[in-house]
This record gives C-alpha cells, sequence and structure tokens, in this order.
C-alpha cells in the first residue's frame, strides 16, 4: 500500500495512509502515513464507534500540515485483537438424519446467517457457492478429513474459497447468536476452535498438505494463527 | 495474540520503495476532495472475485451495501467489515467532516486494489493501474487520498 501511496502522490494528489503493519511503511516509505496499531482488518480501529474513527481521521489529516517528507506518525492508542477470547455461542439444534454432524451443524446455522444478513446489509460468503450451499461443502471438506482425495470429491472451485464461505457463513451467523460487537478474531478463535465445521477444515488441511496438495491450497485454507497440526497440542 | 503472529511473520517482508519519494503539496484541507482508496479487496455485488496476484483495481458504487469484501487472504478479520464499514471505509465519517466544513468535500469516486501481493515489486500497479486509478480520482477533482489496508 505504501509503493501505491507513492504512484499516486506523483500523479499529482496528495496522499495520506494509514497503517497496519509499521515494518511494511517503514520499507516502501510512503509520503504520509500513520501508523494504527490495530487489529487486522479493522484499519479505523472500532466498528460502530465513531468518535473514535474521527480521531484517526483528524490524525491522518494533521500530517497534511507536514511540510515534507515521508512522514511516519504512530497513533497514541492502540487495540489489540481477541483472539485468546473466543465468541460463546450457542449453536441452534439441527436435524442431523444421515448428515455428518458438521454438515447438519451449518445447516442449523442458516437462520441465524440469514438475520445478520437482514440486520448489517451485507455478507462476505458467496465466493465460491451461496450461505445455502455451505452445509454441501462443509461435508465435502468433511470427507476431505476423513481421507478423500481433495481433488476428487467435487469442490466448487478453489479449495481455499470454499473454505472463506464456510468461515464467513459461520462467523456472520454468530454476529446474530451474541449480543455485542465481537472483538477482532473472537469469531474466527470461535469457528476454528468450538464448532464442528471449523474442526472438519482443519482436519481437512492437514489431510490435503499430507496429500501433496499445492502449498496455496492447504495454507490458506484456514488463517495462518490458527493453523494446528497434529502433534502441536 | 493472532495479530502479533501475523506482523511477526511479515516483519521481514519485502517492499518497493521509489528512490525519490514523491510529494505533492496540498491546497487547505477545508477545500480539498477527498477520496478513499483501500486495498481491502471490495467488489461490487456481481463483480469477479478477486484472485491472489490481481494488481488492478475497481471503482465502487456509492452505495456500500452493494460492497463485498473478497481479499483472498484469511489472515484478517472480517466481522468488523459487516457491523461497520466505516471501519475500513470511512465514507459516513467523511462525509460528517464535509457537512462540518473540515473537509471541502468527499469524492463520487472510491476505488479499491488489493493488498498482500505476490510480487512486492508491484509492476503493474507502478506501471499501469496505479497511474490509470490516478486519473480516474482526478478526473472526479479529488485532491486528497486516504488509503485504508486491511
Amino acid at each position: 500500500m505504501g509503493t501505491l501511496a507513492s504512484v499516486l502522490e506523483a500523479s499529482g494528489i496528495a496522499t495520506v495512509a494509514l497503517s497496519l503493519i509499521r515494518q511494511q511503511v517503514e520499507t516502501t516509505r510512503p509520503p504520509r502515513a500513520l501508523h494504527c496499531e490495530f487489529p487486522l482488518g479493522r484499519p479505523l480501529g472500532r466498528p460502530e464507534d465513531p468518535a473514535f474513527q474521527t480521531s484517526v481521521l483528524d490524525a491522518a489529516f494533521a500530517l497534511l500540515d507536514e511540510p515534507e517528507g515521508p512522514v511516519l506518525v504512530d497513533f497514541p492508542e492502540e487495540i489489540t485483537d481477541d483472539s485468546d477470547a473466543p465468541l460463546v455461542c450457542t449453536i441452534p439444534p439441527a436435524d442431523t438424519g444421515d448428515l455428518h454432524p458438521a454438515e447438519a451443524e451449518a445447516r442449523g446455522l442458516l437462520p441465524a446467517w440469514k438475520r445478520s444478513t437482514e440486520a448489517y446489509g451485507r455478507s462476505t460468503v458467496g465466493k465460491v457457492v451461496a450461505a445455502e450451499e455451505v452445509p454441501a461443502v462443509v461435508g465435502l471438506f468433511a470427507r476431505i478429513a476423513d481421507g478423500e482425495d481433495w481433488q476428487e470429491v467435487g469442490l466448487p472451485g478453489d479449495p481455499t474459497k470454499a473454505a472463506a464461505d464456510v468461515r464467513n457463513f459461520y462467523e456472520e451467523a454468530a454476529l446474530s447468536l451474541t449480543e455485542a460487537v465481537p472483538g477482532a478474531r473472537q469469531a474466527e478463535t470461535w469457528f476454528v476452535g468450538h464448532t464442528a465445521a471449523g474442526d472438519v477444515i482443519q482436519r481437512a488441511r492437514v489431510a490435503m498438505k499430507e496429500q501433496g496438495a499445492g502449498f496455496y491450497f492447504w495454507y490458506y485454507l484456514l488463517p495462518a494463527t490458527q493453523h494446528h497440526d497434529p502433534g502441536d497440542r | 495474540m493472532g495479530d502479533k503472529l501475523i506482523r511477526s511473520e511479515l516483519a521481514d517482508l519485502e517492499g518497493y520503495a521509489f528512490d525519490e519519494v514523491p510529494w505533492t503539496t496540498p491546497g487547505p484541507l477545508t477545500e480539498s476532495r477527498v477520496a478513499v482508496v483501500t486495498t481491502a479487496g471490495l467488489r461490487a455485488e456481481g463483480q469477479p472475485d478477486w484472485n491472489p496476484g490481481d494488481q488492478s483495481f475497481t471503482v465502487l458504487p456509492r452505495d456500500r451495501n452493494d460492497l463485498v469484501l473478497s481479499h483472498y487472504s484469511p489472515n484478517f478479520d472480517r466481522t468488523g467489515w459487516i457491523v461497520d464499514p466505516n471501519v475500513v471505509l470511512p465514507i459516513d465519517r467523511l462525509d460528517e467532516m464535509a457537512a462540518e466544513g473540515v473537509i471541502g468535500s468527499v469524492a463520487d469516486t472510491h476505488i479499491s486494489f488489493m493488498g498482500a501481493q505476490i510480487d512486492y515489486t508491484l509492476e503493474t500497479i507502478r506501471l499501469d493501474t496505479g497511474p490509470a486509478a490516478a486519473r480516474v480520482l482526478l478526473d472526479d477533482g479529488v485532491d486528497v487520498v486516504l488509503l485504508t489496508p486491511v
């Protein structure tokens, strides 16, 4: 992003870059950068906190008064993610029938996901499948986790995108199953560590790695912060 | 804890810096037209998904309910964006600042690229898509760009 800032600046537009990874702006040296030690994914710091967001913008625009650059200033307040404090959600019961328990779990979360989507008006599900198809995709990952060849189960496209649809579906459903706005990575830790689908994708990731899948396909199946390999625990 | 691990893994990441840092002296903020350029990998509903290595950009529609955060990397939080898109794309905050006279106006045009690029030299962005995006912004009369990563 620092390089992009310089390209825009060279075209005659004054730029201010918010930074989330300090080493990156130290290396790429954009003209003006405000480093924000905030959770990755939240460059304005706090969702639903207009006063805080405005204070970040005020600090950023203040850099436009500097006579020369590069300028790199640290925002005075830090915010850490809450990955060590997973959400506490009661997962709705689901009719399991003959389904894999993880697939049934995902089916049971569909109403919660719909409530979230209606409440917030947006979703990140849909890279390769719609929300209604997520439970079936979970079933495919369960087959990989249980030893089937990842290339043979019929995943609907790039496995990392299918896994992203599953994770995002769960995290969005969780927003309807909790009271407060979650801290960063709370939903992620809940999904990976406290749901049957998270366990399935973790095991599928390990299985794909062992089957010799390309690095990209197994590495990006889950956040790097959530990789647990056999022997880790 | 999670971000700490990611930040430490990215500590030695290579990056491209210009030999001379470019510099445009801005006019008064109260008269400046401001746009946001994010590297969050946003796209409008119906547009193709972002893929790793894609150094193109997309012009964002005004209605953010039509936007999808489609960055390929799983290594950051998405729930903040779902709950409040201003945490990535602070258009409501900019509208307030324009109404209060802190900034001149908010651009009609905002743009998304995607960060975490595999080619750290960003050759396509430097030589093609970056200047092309700048032209789109200049055509909208943009004076100041706020860049937001994820």
